[in-house]
């Protein structure tokens, strides 16, 4: 019961919300204070989740199942890796509701539109069966579609289409590759579907010999959905463009949130209900996170607007998700859930940071700052901050995921990690020469002379994020702990059905023994 | 204890950067540098009473995930215990410095806290060094190698208002960065091979190491090499090593103090005690180290040529510091950690007092940095000049040749030289004496230009030559009663230059003894016959035995007679050995764990080549400085038109050099630019052209139409369409799943 109730409080707020009548002062602050109370209240509703779990056990716990329409099942539970995203989001969205809390145009839809992409994001996180999961993971786009649709920036009709088509079209290859698992194991239901087998016979099509069968081609079909909304090069494009039309509270969902479904698509289906797949498609997969890697930061360090270049700086963090997921080892899947939260905190800082001055100037273009360490210390102290876990200092949150996948890799295949640790020195160009350029220096632009500094709400929104950046930094056990025994469970079977099918699995080898 | 000397910085950090504003400024920049000198009393103990193998102490658990295995703890051997006293002392002093050197500062303005911010980072900055040597695994020293990094990031950028420090302090990150890259590379190479990056364990492992091969890159290694050139490079970017030295001159926009501290005493020596502290690894590994022993010498080389011309105070110092530290890379890059760290450790104090008094002089002349502006500045800071005549004695390395008597500098510099000989590797030994000769000369070149001589300040067209800026009052209370005087007395035109407060000029005066004794008293335990050195590092007793019985009596032998002989002898030891025989000369290396260091049989003979060198050898630094010293006098003191008129004829070498033999403009258009033309590039033409086209082309041909349809519909509405398309997936799903299930 639990779950549902963490799933549909959200909604329950913005039908509250819905009844809500008028436009004056005080019915826009009722609708404020109503939509921050139910988020902060499903926050504290996800903490009993986490105190029941067991992380010990890896198999699905507070599970929930009941019959639904038209024969379908209705089942939630989470496991080590779901039960951290369900808290990573429902920590961001009291943030994110308090940073909307200037918005002018159409408030209320506004928060009922977050509201129920609150339920939604949290339903793809904790939905066991494969129809459920498709729901949510579909629906969540069309709240995301009108944020930036309604309340984007100039070009917002552009962005918004771009955003749901790219993100539409991979998913239909995705719902394909549903109907036909259904049709080989004759279940919707995740758990029965992580045990089943799918077959690994190659097979000849068009000519073209399919080594591992049906499984690289279910593989490709969800890597279709998940690529895109990770996002992976070459299908990014639709996120730098997103991200800059985006209002900024769709922004950190978008960035922190919606991003994730992408990463978790990968552990909850492809991984582990294709090994096979991933095995054959797996060094493709690697050098596509290594390219984007690299590439997102070039092309981060060229870009004239804030928001663009942070999105440019995500893709590239995202790079580092998928390559430890198909690394497919204990460091590599810890070190991608690590770096979903651990981008999710500050990839949400950094664009509620260019919102701050975004609100205050009504300018993204670089060009347009300088010197605001002169009026704003706060400011530029907490940009300061998450300019360093971006870059992956130790001792931020943002070292730890780097790290573990980036050393996870390095055992499945050398060189795409060295690739991808040049990013370790790209990231630092980019992110320092931002904050050079909008913090440091001397304040030219007359404009800024009366710039304010951060107000307490401002830096009410950032300490959560503040401490956890840290916290995750010093002590990252709080994270690994919990989702440790889920990957190594679920990674045994992987490796079993990897060995089974080929012998070579390792790209470098060590061999023992006199040299020459 | 060890945990009050590591965190008692920390806590001095926090409260200069969030405690200020309850305690006032001056309480919590007092506090931090209060702080700081308990965290050296108790380093000295520690450094006194320190025994027997290294102690652990764990502290808290960090990451974890499978093997992998880390720990916040604490490691307390020989090594950690001679780092805590340089970086714990250097740091106190350098507070107690800061009290006064930053009690006034024009770059910022009136009312502008910024002095609780520099005892902050400053103090930040010593924990992280701590972090960093008292490191128990990799991962650990990392941080601190990170935190450092960050530290000299803020430090350099203090100024944050000037363009010139704020490009400096980028450089500076980014530069280590590309070190740290092969750093990170080093580290997962271990952890693959090992499975654990705890110190001990790889230590273990370092005999399997030597007969392991690994593939990385395609290309076969042995595993000893692969991982001992990775953290070399790691250490070249910290230590600014030839090809990732830039960074550092640049640092020199930091203010003076950070100099004294980060870029001349701790921060940049972090690559020496790296090498140090994986010598387990690197004496399996022949052709990294004599890779090390190169690029070492070449640096010296490099770093002193280029000291020759510079013109700025603070470049002088770095580019000498530069220098040293390629000193420190020959020594430890041939087997001689005792040497590397002996010089680590006087170098510490002399180059820090060097810095200091620059500061002082700095100070004293208002914050002008050029030595042509200088002159005549004896009589007005007598204290500084004597300061900075005992570092430049104890830099140069003056002493009574063939003796234990003399400066620091003469005592650590001359054991690594001799080493350098005994290396049998004749680059890296002339390159080292030859720099000696151009140490010597650039040093008494600054001393020269800076105290003797007509003044060259406060001439003719005062104000445009001497001091463009203007002079805001200024604000704030002092920290130091003493400051006032005639540096204040901005209202007359001349600024007569002033000597320091005390609380500048004492911590010149402690340096000042270490520049002169750390030499003598610790000659013999950090680079004396092999039982000192045994018992000094806790290195297991049998070495010495073993080594012989190893190497060869007739080699032995022949060291302790010709002593010309063993040069080529041990240089042909090492590279041309091959990783079998390394692995079985080291044999022993497993048995002789467990001390801070790690020798070989081919590295305790070399320790005994040094010692056994033949009388030129030794001599050959203390000339190689005369005649430095004495082309100083000559130039700047008897005949101070020649330096010009040199300069005039050689134009293009001048140039050369005091351009630093180009490294930034090739850097800038080598790296630096392509990188941008090449983002740029696959900005439009690859997102924009290629991407979105192509995709565009297929499947967004449509969205022009979406586009004008939605424009019709205003948005109010799209609202409750989308609520409808939501209801009209469910529908579509469940269609296909029953069907489908049908099947």
């Amino acid at each position: 019961m639990l779950l549902s109730l963490v799933t549909f409080l959200p909604t329950l707020g913005a039908l509250a919300l819905l009844l809500l009548r008028g436009d004056d002062e005080a019915a826009r602050r009722n609708i404020k204070w109503i939509a921050f109370a139910t988020t902060s209240i499903t926050f504290v509703a996800s903490l009993f989740i986490l105190a029941r779990f067991d992380a010990a056990n890896p198999d699905f716990q507070l599970v929930e199942q009941r019959a639904w329409l038209l024969g379908l099942q209705y089942k939630l539970g989470v496991d080590g890796i779901s039960i951290l995203f369900v808290l990573l989001t429902t920590f961001l969205m009291p943030l994110v509701i308090a940073s909307a809390w200037d918005v002018e145009v159409r408030l209320k839809e506004y928060m009922v539109a977050f509201l129920l992409l609150e339920t939604l994001m949290i339903g793809v996180f904790v939905a066991l069966d494969l129809v459920l999961f498709y729901l949510f993971f579909e629906g969540s786009l069309i709240p995301m579609f009108l944020i930036i649709g309604i309340w984007g920036g100039a070009n917002r009709i552009y962005a918004a289409f771009k955003f749901f088509l790219y993100t539409f079209l991979g998913s239909v290859f995705m719902l394909v590759a549903m109907v036909v698992m259904f049709g080989q194991a004759g279940t919707t239901d995740i758990a029965a579907l992580l045990d089943f087998n799918f077959s690994t016979e190659s097979f000849r099509i068009l000519n073209i010999t399919v080594v591992g069968g049906l499984q690289t081609m279910l593989f490709l079909a969800f890597f279709a959905s998940f690529a895109v909304k990770m996002p992976m090069w070459p299908v990014h494009t639709w996120l730098p463009d997103a991200h800059v039309q985006a209002p900024t509270a769709g922004s950190v969902v978008l960035a922190a949130i919606l991003l994730k479904m992408g990463g978790y698509g990968f552990l909850r289906f492809s991984l582990p209900m294709f090994p096979v797949g991933s095995e054959v498609l797996g060094p493709m997969v690697l050098w596509l996170s290594a390219i984007a890697i690299v590439y997102a930061s070039l092309v981060a360090l060229v870009q004239t607007d804030m928001k663009k270049l942070v999105a440019y700086s995500s893709v590239a963090h995202m790079g580092f998700v998928t390559m430890g997921i198909f690394a497919a080892n204990q460091q590599g899947v810890d070190g991608a859930v690590f770096q979903m939260l651990s981008h999710g905190f500050i990839s949400g800082a950094l664009f509620l940071i260019v919102g701050v001055i975004y609100d205050r100037m009504h300018t993204r273009e670089i060009s347009a700052y300088g010197g605001l360490m002169n009026r704003m210390p706060v400011y530029g102290a907490i940009f300061l901050l998450f300019t360093m876990a971006n870059v992956g200092l130790p001792g931020t949150s943002g070292f730890v995921g780097e790290f573990l996948t980036l050393i996870g890799t390095f055992q499945a295949n050398t060189w795409v990690a060295a690739v991808a640790t040049t990013g370790v020195i790209l990231s630092a160009s980019y992110a320092l020469w931002l904050y050079r350029r909008v913090v440091l220096g001397q304040m030219v632009n007359d404009a800024l002379r009366g710039i304010r500094d951060m107000t307490g709400r401002e830096k009410a929104i950032f300490a959560p994020l503040v401490v956890m950046t840290i916290l995750l930094g010093v002590y990252p056990s709080l994270v690994t702990d919990i989702v440790g025994p889920t990957a190594e469970a679920m990674l045994g079977p992987v490796q079993d059905a990897q060995a089974a099918f080929g012998p070579e699995t390792q790209i470098a080898q060590v061999e023992e023994g006199a040299e020459g | 204890m060890t945990s009050i000397i590591l965190f008692a910085p920390l806590i001095g950090a926090l409260v200069c950067g969030f405690g200020w504003r309850f305690l006032g400024e001056a309480a919590a920049c007092w506090a931090a540098t209060a702080l700081l000198f308990l965290a050296a009393f108790l380093s000295w103990v520690v450094f006194f009473t320190v025994d027997g193998p290294a102690q652990h102490i764990e502290i808290m658990r960090w990451i974890q995930s499978g093997t992998l295995d880390s720990y916040w703890s604490i490691r307390l051997d020989r090594l950690t215990a001679i780092m805590l006293v340089v970086i714990n002392t250097v740091s106190a002093l350098v507070h107690l410095y800061s009290v006064g050197y930053m009690a006034h500062d024009e770059n910022f303005h009136d009312g502008e806290s910024y002095r609780p911010r520099f005892f902050a980072y400053l103090s930040l900055f010593t924990f992280a060094m701590l972090t960093l040597v008292t490191a128990d695994n990799l991962l650990q020293l990392f941080f601190g190698w990170e935190g450092v990094g960050l530290a000299s990031y803020l430090l350099i950028g203090f100024y944050f208002r000037k363009p010139s420090a704020n490009a400096a302090q980028i450089k500076a990150f980014v530069v280590n960065r590309v070190g740290d890259f092969a750093f990170l590379l080093g580290i997962f190479a271990l952890y693959f091979l090992v499975d654990s990056i705890q110190l001990d364990n790889v230590f273990e492992a370092t005999p399997e190491l030597a007969t392991t091969q690994i593939t990385f890159a395609w290309t076969t290694f042995n595993a000893a090499e692969l991982v001992a050139f990775l953290l070399f490079f790691g250490a070249m970017g910290k230590s600014a090593q030839l090809f990732l030295h830039t960074w550092l001159p640049d640092a020199m926009e930091g203010p003076t103090p950070v100099s004294a501290l980060i870029h001349a005493a701790t921060m940049v020596t972090a690559g020496v005690f790296l090498l140090c502290r994986m010598s387990p690894v690197f004496e399996v590994a022949p052709y990294a180290q004599n890779f090390i022993i190169y690029v070492g010498a070449a640096t010296a080389f490099f770093a002193a040529t280029v000291g020759l011309v510079q013109n700025d105070i603070k470049r002088v110092i770095a580019y000498s510091t530069c220098s040293q530290l390629g000193y420190m890379f020959v020594a430890a890059g041939a087997g001689v950690y005792g040497a590397a760290m002996f010089h680590l450790f006087t170098h510490a104090f002399f180059k820090a007092m060097l810095f200091l008094g620059a500061g002082s002089v700095i100070h004293a002349t208002h914050h002008e940095q050029d030595m042509r502006k200088y002159g005549g500045l004896r009589p007005y800071i007598p204290y500084t000049f004597w300061a900075m005549v005992i570092g430049t004695l104890a830099i140069t390395g003056v002493g009574i040749p063939l003796t234990y008597i003399g400066f620091a500098g003469f005592l650590s510099k001359d054991a690594i030289i001799e080493t350098a000989w005994a290396t049998g590797n004749g680059f890296a030994f002339w390159a080292l004496v030859i720099a000696a000769a151009f140490t010597a000369f650039y040093s008494w070149r600054l001393i020269f230009l800076t105290f003797f001589g007509a003044p060259r300040w406060g001439h003719g067209d005062h104000g445009a030559d001497y001091h463009a800026h203007a002079h805001p009052v200024h604000g704030g209370a002092p920290l130091v009663g003493t400051e006032h005087g005639p540096f204040d007395d901005h209202k007359a035109d001349h600024h007569v230059p002033h000597e320091s407060p005390m609380v500048m000029v004492a911590p010149l005066g402690v340096l000042a003894l270490g520049a002169v004794f750390a030499g003598m008293i610790w000659h013999n335990s950090f680079f004396g016959d092999h039982e000192r050195m045994v018992a000094f590092f806790d290195m297991p007793e049998h070495g010495s035995e073993s080594s012989e019985a190893r190497a060869g009596d007739a080699e032995s032998e022949a060291i302790a007679e010709t002593g010309d002989a063993p040069a080529e002898a041990a240089a042909e030891a090492a590279p041309e050995e091959d990783h079998a025989a390394a692995a079985e000369g080291s044999e022993g290396l497993g048995a002789e764990l467990g001390g801070a260091i790690a020798m070989n049989a081919a590295s305790t003979e070399r320790l005994e080549a040094a010692h056994a060198s033949p009388i030129w050898v030794k001599l050959s630094p203390f000339l190689a400085m005369l005649i430095g010293t004495s082309l100083a006098y000559v130039m700047y003191i008897r005949r101070p038109e020649l330096p010009a008129r040199i300069a005039a004829t050689n134009q293009l070498l001048y140039n050369f050099l005091l351009n630093k033999w180009y490294f930034d403009e090739i850097y800038d258009a080598v790296f630096v630019r392509p990188a941008g033309w090449l983002g740029r590039f696959l900005w439009k033409r690859g997102d924009g052209t290629v991407i979105d086209g192509a995709i565009d082309g297929v499947a967004m041909g449509v969205v022009p139409t979406f586009t004008r349809a939605v424009n019709k519909v205003q948005s109010g509405y799209v609202f409750h369409y989308a609520f409808a398309m939501v209801i009209g997936i469910a529908l579509i799903l469940t269609w296909f799943t029953i069907t489908g299930g049908a099947e």
